[in-house]
């Protein structure tokens, strides 16, 4: 893999056996379901395919696969939110559970208990990894594109079509669902509710 | 004085910089009191943290591609490079 990495060189017909997986792996990690990211990754292995006189050699193959890769998924996660786009923000039970009519924490969160401080490198990254493909897609859209895809909170909403108004409430019930969902072991499923 | 609740969202609101002094005051004076919403901003700023540096590494970890689809992808592959 790492052979195929380094090679400057376009050889189509070895694309899914040397690259499949990584691709497969950072589509569906965006995009959640294992249809679209079969979808997106397809669409990028064709686009490369009728594009690949132009490829110049300054990054390796899986680089430049994965550049085309990341716009088709930008694509499909613009046409998901369009689909969205007149939805109105409602309640969110999961994050209203969370606290008293006072305002109040339910069950204020315990310091012992924090798994970020106790996991650490492949097992916090399966955990995070874990917890946020069960995050409600929507949810899922907007922190992935905040934080796998390092875009600022503005450009965010602008790729996904909401307002920041809405955009912070939904950050806010993203991280918050990741937040309790690590904190029970992935006890409490994010994926609950509206 | 602000709610938990209310501090919970100026608290996920701050990872992306967007404060103002007097949110920030209302927040600071909050947590001065409340050791559940310190406790939750400290937890949720190591969140953000965590989430930052997933973008540096490479494909997440998990299953690769399933043998069907790596069956479609090649064909659909040999397909296309044959045709031209």
């Amino acid at each position: 893999v790492d052979q195929a990495e380094a090679t400057p060189t376009l050889d189509p017909t070895g694309w899914v056996d040397a690259h499949g997986d990584y691709l497969y792996r950072f589509a569906l990690a965006r995009l959640g379901s294992p249809d679209a990211a079969e979808e997106a990754v397809q669409e990028a292995l064709m686009a490369g395919l009728a594009a690949r006189r132009r490829f110049e050699g300054r990054a390796t193959e899986r680089t430049w696969l994965t550049a085309i890769l990341k716009r088709k998924v930008a694509d499909a996660l613009r046409a998901a939110a369009r689909r969205r786009a007149r939805t109105v923000l409602g309640d969110d039970r999961l994050t209203d559970g969370q606290f008293r009519r006072s305002g109040k924490w339910h069950q204020p969160p315990d310091g012992d208990a924090d798994p970020l401080s106790v996991l650490t490198g492949a097992e916090l990254r399966a955990a995070v990894f874990d917890c946020l493909g069960r995050l409600p897609p929507r949810l899922r859209e907007v922190i992935v594109s905040r934080y796998l895809d390092d875009r600022p909170a503005e450009a965010v909403g602008r790729a996904l079509g909401v307002t920041a108004g809405n955009l912070w409430v939904l950050l806010h019930r993203g991280r918050l669902r990741l937040w309790r969902c690590l904190a029970d072991g992935g006890h409490t499923d994010p994926g609950d509710g509206p | 004085m602000i709610t938990c609740r209310r501090a919970a969202e100026l608290t996920s609101r701050s990872l992306d910089g967007r404060l103002s002094l007097a949110q920030r005051a209302l927040l600071r004076l909050h947590a001065l009191t409340c050791g559940g919403c310190r406790r939750y901003g400290d937890q949720l700023r190591r969140l953000h943290r965590v989430l930052a540096r997933l973008v540096a590494t490479t494909a997440p970890a998990g299953p690769g591609l399933p043998p069907a689809a790596r069956e479609r992808l090649r064909a659909a592959v040999r397909r296309r490079a044959g045709g031209g």
